[in-house]
């Protein structure tokens, strides 16, 4: 969810901040090699449709809940939050906490054994199973063109810092990169994608965890870093969390309730319990328990993860001999902009050796995203619009050579929409908005589906469809009308962008919930024979009461919960 | 856990990658100790590269033997 940030790259002027050393070279190589032999000897042990696109269903908890988080750390998050919060402060660690655990915990607890014991492949065959092929398809093709869309946006912005920040050829970035991980998706599938996953969780983590270190121990601290902060940047409030969230006067111009209702609810709860690219991974592992334990794990990780992004971005603030200022100043100007905080800060903290480690974390961190992409969509098509639409009746050696083409495919359509980014920059702020105002509503339809018994197949397809058109009017009459921001926030003073597509995410929400629920109560629901295994009260879910405390996810859940409230009492 | 039944358990190559990493650092390191060369690098007298190299090596090492290929 760190698009706004992240894109703001896309209008950086080429520079170069790092020069590498041969050891740091090294590194980077070291690196792309061992990817791709993983991925040719996953290749022989993927030769069925089960074990190329699900892996196999036989992921530990460990496997699956890294290979989880470590698909979201991907694309822009770590540069691009580690920015937002040079620019705004702490606020942005919500994305972190508030944005995230909650939906997180509400997955493994409530969604997951739906999607579990269902034996579904995707989220979209979900949506078939509980509404119907029209439902499915709607959200099987939005999918998917989102999917190709964003993975190609991602894939030029990842280009655009290589060359801002290793002064690397553009085209050798997005080709080296994308054909890397086409590759070993192509040959190993989803087993391919997961295993270099986890290791890049371990990459990004190792690269990334000694400028926040080192950092801390330049400044004397937290409380040094504070006061350095409030020193070099006197009246404005930075480090803390809720504090100045009563009013619009904040470095993000939200008030609480866009952050509760729009950022924790509408926006985190599609994103963490309905896309499909996070929650493959979940769905990969060995049983249920599993599933549950991988989510929790991911969940405990994305809890700490403020460590490396959010705390690096605060340092900025503090040690950094200059201003950073936003990137059309900067390219007015030639001063840096907030989205080298982080590369600054390498080049600050990281000699040669810990220089490569921390590029090659950079690049685990987006090519992690780009596979979750290929991956998912890889599985969308194949037996979300292939088998259905195109061609019904086919071998399942057949449905495996289409998921590698497909992985191929998939990764050429990024290539070409990253191109195509490069000559309409405007096709950026559409795909953002599709991209996630898509999954807003789909989770209203999703969920209603799981809890709700009455929810009937065309309340399913109405509501998704009333949800997506309701987003794009709303940033339709926005883009049109700025002054209409004071009816989308609820406030005058709220501020276009960030916290214009929070307020826009809880309107979308709440209309696809009310136009599932009215076309419930006025159409023909499923019989209840065709809902076991879908919806709460039909479906049988293995009990854990047999576990010990500590082998019980819910045990684990209330864990994270507790910290998760313990760090915003303690950020208050 | 079924990765270790059919397949080089992934915590294996982890293990080899960091060991790895953690060589080239840490003598990338010892190498700027004894030929410190003008650095923009602040905190230099930590000598970082050393110790963050040494714990990958640590790290990967107990991978590469607790997960090696053979061992159930």
């Amino acid at each position: 969810m760190n698009i706004p940030y992240a894109l703001c790259f896309l209008a950086a002027e080429p520079s170069r901040l790092l020069a590498m050393a041969p050891v740091d070279l090294a590194i980077v190589i070291i690196y792309f090699a061992l990817v791709l032999a993983i991925g040719f000897y996953m290749k022989k042990y993927t030769q069925t449709g089960e074990q190329f696109f699900m892996a196999g269903r036989e992921m530990s908890a460990w496997i699956a809940g890294l290979s989880f988080i470590s698909a979201n750390l991907g694309s822009l998050e770590m540069m691009g939050y580690a920015a937002g919060t040079y620019e705004n402060g702490i606020l942005v660690g919500h994305a972190y906490w508030i944005a995230a655990i909650p939906a997180i915990l509400f997955l493994a607890l409530v969604m997951l054994p739906f999607y579990y014991i269902c034996k579904t492949h995707s989220v979209p065959g979900y949506v078939k199973l509980r509404y119907g092929e029209a439902a499915r398809s709607l959200s099987a093709i939005s999918f998917a063109v989102m999917t190709v869309l964003m993975s190609g946006i991602n894939m030029y912005a990842m280009a655009v810092i290589m060359k801002v920040v290793l002064g690397w050829n553009i085209h050798f970035s997005i080709w080296v990169s994308s054909l890397t991980v086409a590759i070993y998706v192509a040959a190993g599938g989803l087993l391919s994608a997961i295993f270099n996953e986890v290791l890049q969780f371990f990459l990004i983590w190792l690269g990334c965890l000694i400028i926040p270190i080192v950092g801390l121990l330049e400044t004397g601290g937290w409380e040094g870093m504070v006061a350095r902060i409030a020193a070099n940047f006197p009246g404005q409030d930075f480090t803390h969390m809720w504090r100045s969230t009563g009013t619009f006067d904040n470095p993000m111009g939200i008030r609480w309730e866009g952050i509760v209702f729009g950022w924790g609810l509408a926006i985190s709860f599609g994103y963490w319990c309905t896309d499909f690219l996070i929650i493959q991974r979940v769905m990969a592992a060995k049983d249920l328990r599993s599933a549950k334990l991988g989510t929790i794990i991911g969940g405990f990780f994305k809890m700490i993860v403020p460590l490396i992004v959010i705390l690096p971005g605060l340092l900025g603030r503090a040690v950094l001999p200059f201003e950073l200022v936003s990137e059309p100043v900067a390219q007015q100007t030639g001063q840096h902009s907030y989205n080298e905080v982080l590369p600054l800060l390498l080049v600050r903290y990281c000699g040669p050796g810990l220089l490569g480690l921390g590029v090659t974390a950079l690049i685990a961190g987006f090519m992690s995203g780009m596979a979750g992409n290929v991956s998912a969509f890889a599985t969308v098509w194949t037996y979300d619009i292939y088998q259905p639409l195109i061609k019904k009746k086919a071998s399942d050696a057949h449905y495996v050579r289409m998921g590698r083409w497909c992985a191929m495919l998939g990764v050429f359509a990024s290539i070409g929409t990253a191109y195509l980014v490069m000559g309409f920059r405007s096709i950026i702020d559409y795909a953002q908005v599709v991209f996630v105002f898509f999954i807003v509503p789909m989770f209203g339809t999703v969920v209603l589906g799981m809890l709700w018994k009455r929810t009937t197949p065309a309340a399913g397809f109405w509501g998704l469809l009333a949800g997506i058109l309701a987003s794009f009017f709303l940033w339709l009459w926005v883009r049109l009308d700025p002054a209409a921001i004071q009816y989308v926030a609820l406030s005058p003073d709220a501020k276009l962008g960030m916290a214009d597509n929070i307020y826009r995410a809880m309107w979308t929400l709440i209309v696809n919930v009310v136009v599932t629920v009215v076309v419930s109560l006025f159409t023909k629901p499923k019989p209840a024979h065709e809902l076991k295994g879908l919806v709460y009260g039909m479906t049988e879910i293995p009990s854990e009461g047999h576990f010990p405390l500590f082998q019980r996810p819910v045990f684990w859940a209330a864990a994270v919960g507790i910290g998760f409230v313990a760090l915003n009492v303690i950020f208050w | 856990m079924s990765d270790k039944k059919h397949f080089i358990s992934i915590w294996f190559f982890i293990g080899v990658l960091l060991a790895v990493y953690g060589v080239l650092i840490f003598g990338a390191g010892v190498w700027e100790l004894f030929n410190p060369t003008p650095s923009q690098v602040i905190m230099r007298h930590l000598h970082a590269g050393i110790w963050w190299g040494l714990l990958l090596a640590a790290i990967g090492a107990f991978y590469c033997v607790k997960f090696r290929p053979g061992k159930e």
